[in-house]
């Protein structure tokens, strides 16, 4: 514990190197996996799609319960055969969108789904065109479920992301790898305890957000 | 300023909905689509905004023809309530109201006048409710802002399917009285869809009743009670029509504006004399102003001497108002166990009487000329 | 019938992986794999997987019943809350500070051994366990508990007759959630002195060999799909046909 403390004392620089490789690496993902996740889950949504839906969410399901490191080595392979870079930062990436996909996708699906339908007719009987539906009605309200599945995934990509330094992406599971490779507990403890805080935090975080993006009206009651 | 001609609607599988429908429904009209589950009465109002695609025939507002126009535009221009509200949850009051004059471009300081006269129309104070949101409201005061949002951009034409089915009875009757008063003032052309036929016959000018995609009779509510076309409206009507008639008789047409009665000061004997010369066995007692205090009876004044009216008499607050329907007075004497009701106006003023025999001779006499509107 | 479809292919292309990296036999200057190994290493995988979520089972499903309890109300959050931080925190960072712990508990050892890694496992196994049996046993409708203690059912009958039935589909699918995420998880255990295919996967992680890490990654994904697609049967299999009615019709 002690070695740990010194450590980092002597050396922060290479915390804060660590730590901000870690949240860059998750925060381009996510932004991707959003992007991604909440436009097929809109498309998915819609009517007569129900079987597309299906298959897709199938997948992806199935896709979350590849352990991370196969699908690392799968990237490194593919990439490579590709010519690109297959290590570091590209595989981690990617394998990090794949990973998000799932909650973000099922997440807008059912939200957008779950909209009461006398709420869309009433709409439609109103006079919104399809599109003013899903802008006005149905997106506002799947909002905070939504916001749910993004505070899923980015927790989800803390994790993987720590697995991904054993294919040479920065981040804190470096300190955690090498600690392991040269039986350095201090590098171990410093690694762990960091990125258990940084979940936790972020998670917290998230929740305050998700909380503060609920529409007033699906909040109170009577 | 509706009008249907010809309207069939097929779905996919066949089913045919309706069923070659024509019709008109005049500007400022009430009308009511009637009839079981599954007479089409739902599906020929969805038509009518294009909710729901039609297969052949027309219909045209105001001489156009519904499909020459954009959908949503023209929805845009037809209020729309529906059985379940649909109220938005995540929008304030105030914002659904505002809803259509939103998609319209109304200016801002246009919208929030246009939705708190809304509000005063359906009697819920602006400032109370016009922030609150829709979980925050009592089933009652959602259905009221849903008429005040299908009203939102003041179109000439509503579309009401159940719009009061999801409302308990006690706070239905209540509604649709005030819906009826609000008519009054705005005077829209409505198509009314509903099953029950004791709020068709309430709300209706005219009523279209429908079955199996067809229509069958397309009139007043008194003409479709008295005069049904066939054993179908007979039979839907139901064969207490005669009550349901009830509804569309006032009291005031049917009471008797002379009769007798006995003032409270005067002497017992009195009284009897006066109800042995006319050959009834009760009076009405009034003060000297003429208000209603209470009854007297023969058994009351029978061997008694040197006593006043009002030291004998039975006091009493059973009356009704001139302006009651026929049905809410005869239910009263019914369960009053009076013969003959007292009818009042303000300050309590005794202004005529009302006996079982007077109510059957109206009814009769309805049913004979068929209808009395 | 497209589910089928899509598990076949994927199941395939992991088995042709495994059969390809192993027929190799050289890989830069490191051998492959046996098939041997790899069998071995599998059953030494799925031991500590099996121990691992039984516990948690064992652990988990009471808990996460005696939290619904009136009497534990204010306990709940607490419980569901704690399970929670077991599960943010990344899988690695668990085993990892494990590790380094130098104490003992119980009857044995923390630091880099076997038992080191279940712990950690099953830490990491418990939150889907605890939270589906939570979430199963208080949704019960309390229509039907009232109507079981009206007939004359005691406690016992109730909880063995109505609720278990009902509530287990749900902790079953957690079962199942716990023992995928575990059989990634336990890929980790080879870093602290465990077992398993983390073995051959790790060897290829440090000598920066693809194809090794596929060997050992690639038997490892097949296996966590293969125990969700069983375990999913069993789950189907053991839902009580009226609650597979229902869900058909909402």
């Amino acid at each position: 514990m002690l070695e740990a403390w010194e450590f980092i004392m002597r050396r922060p620089e290479l915390l804060a190197e660590w730590v901000l490789a870690h949240l860059w690496i998750i925060f381009v993902a996510i932004i991707i996996a959003v992007i991604l996740g909440v436009f097929l889950g809109i498309f998915i949504a819609g009517k007569g799609k129900e079987q597309i839906a299906d298959s897709a969410l199938y997948l992806a399901e199935i896709v979350m319960t590849i352990p991370s490191l196969a699908l690392f080595g799968l990237l490194m392979l593919l990439l490579g055969s590709m010519g690109l870079k297959s290590i570091g930062f590209l595989p981690a990436v990617i394998a990090l969108i794949v990973y998000g996909q799932l909650p973000i996708l099922r997440n807008t699906y059912t939200a957008i789904r779950a909209v009461d339908p006398a709420m869309v007719e009433a709409g439609r009987g109103m006079g919104m065109s399809e599109r003013q539906i899903l802008f006005r009605i149905e997106l506002p309200l799947a909002v905070p479920v939504i916001m749910a599945g993004i505070r899923t995934s980015i927790v989800l990509l803390i994790g993987i992301a720590t697995i991904a330094a054993f294919i040479g992406a920065s981040g804190l599971g470096v300190p955690i790898f090498r600690g392991i490779r040269n039986a350095r507990m201090d590098l171990i403890l410093i690694g762990g305890i960091s990125v258990s805080i940084l979940a936790l935090l972020i998670d917290g975080l998230m929740a305050l957000v998700e909380r503060r993006i609920t529409p007033k009206g699906i909040k109170v009651g009577r | 300023m509706i009008k249907l001609e010809k309207v069939i609607k097929v779905y996919a599988d066949g089913k045919k909905a309706v069923n070659e429908m024509s019709f008109e429904v005049d500007q400022g009209e009430l009308c009511v689509f009637l009839g079981p589950s599954g007479c089409g009465k739902t599906t020929t109002m969805k038509m009518i905004n294009r909710l729901i695609p039609i297969t052949s025939g027309k219909i045209s507002i105001d001489g156009v023809e519904n499909t020459k126009i954009n959908a949503s535009e023209l929805r845009r221009n037809i209020g729309y309530a529906i059985q379940e509200i649909g109220l938005f949850t995540h929008m304030t009051v105030g914002q659904n109201i505002e809803t259509v004059p939103v998609l319209k471009g109304w200016s801002k300081s246009q919208r929030r006048e246009r939705a708190e006269e809304l509000l005063e129309l359906v009697r819920m104070k602006p400032s109370e409710f016009i922030d609150k949101y829709p979980n925050e409201l009592s089933g009652g005061q959602r259905q009221r802002v849903g008429v005040a949002r299908a009203l939102g951009a003041d179109p000439p034409i509503l579309l009401m399917d159940e719009p009061f089915g999801a409302i308990d009875p006690i706070n239905r009757v209540e509604l649709q009285s005030e819906f009826l008063k609000i008519q009054q003032k705005i005077k829209k052309t409505i198509i009314f869809v509903t099953h029950d036929i004791y709020e068709a016959i309430k709300m209706g000018d005219r009523i279209a009743l429908m079955k199996d995609g067809k229509l069958v009779q397309y009139d007043t509510p008194a003409n479709l009670l008295y005069r049904p076309k066939d054993a179908f409206v007979e039979g839907f009507v139901g064969a207490d029509r005669a009550l349901k008639g009830l509804q569309l008789l006032r009291v005031k047409e049917v009471m008797s504006s002379t009769y007798t009665t006995a003032n409270m000061k005067e002497k017992a004997e009195v009284a009897r004399e006066r109800m042995e010369k006319e050959g009834v066995d009760w009076l009405p007692v009034v003060d000297n102003s003429g208000r209603f205090a209470g009854g007297i009876s023969i058994s009351d004044v029978t061997g008694v001497k040197s006593k006043t009216v009002k030291d004998v008499m039975s006091p009493s607050e059973t009356t009704s108002d001139i302006n009651a329907v026929l049905n809410e007075a005869l239910s009263l004497m019914l369960s009053s166990g009076l013969k003959t009701l007292p009818i009042v106006v303000e300050d309590n003023r005794l202004a005529g009487i009302l006996t079982f025999d007077a109510i059957q001779e109206a009814l009769h006499e309805a049913v004979r000329a068929g209808g009395t509107k | 019938m497209k589910r089928w479809i899509v598990l076949v292919i994927l199941l395939i292309v992991l088995v042709g992986l495994t059969v390809w990296t192993t027929s190799v036999g050289d890989i830069g200057i490191f051998h492959a794999f046996t098939y041997a190994d790899i069998i071995t290493h599998t059953r030494d995988h799925l031991i500590m997987v099996f121990w691992a979520v039984l516990i948690a089972v064992l652990i988990g499903v009471p808990l996460g019943t005696l939290v619904t309890r009136p009497g534990f109300s204010r306990v709940s959050p607490l419980v569901l809350g704690g399970a929670n931080v077991g599960q943010s925190i990344p899988s690695l960072a668990i085993i990892a500070i494990m590790a380094t712990l130098p104490f003992s508990l119980f009857f044995f050892d923390f630091g880099f051994n076997r038992e080191t890694a279940i712990v950690a496992l099953i830490i990491y196994g418990l939150l889907p366990i605890i939270r589906n049996s939570y979430a199963s046993m208080s949704n019960i409708n309390p229509a039907l508990i009232e109507s079981a203690r009206g007939m004359g059912m005691t406690r016992w009958q109730i909880i063995r007759k109505i609720e278990l039935p009902l509530a287990i589909p749900v902790i079953m699918t957690g079962i199942r959630v716990s023992t995928v995420v575990t059989v990634g998880t336990a890929e980790l255990a080879v870093l602290v002195g465990g077992k398993g295919l983390g073995t051959i996967t790790f060897t290829g992680v440090f000598a920066r060999e693809v194809l090794l890490i596929i060997q050992g990654a690639a038997p490892t994904a097949f296996l966590a799909i293969s125990l969700g697609v069983i375990l999913e049967s069993i789950e189907k299999w053991i839902t009580p046909r009226g609650l597979k009615i229902k869900a058909i019709n909402s």
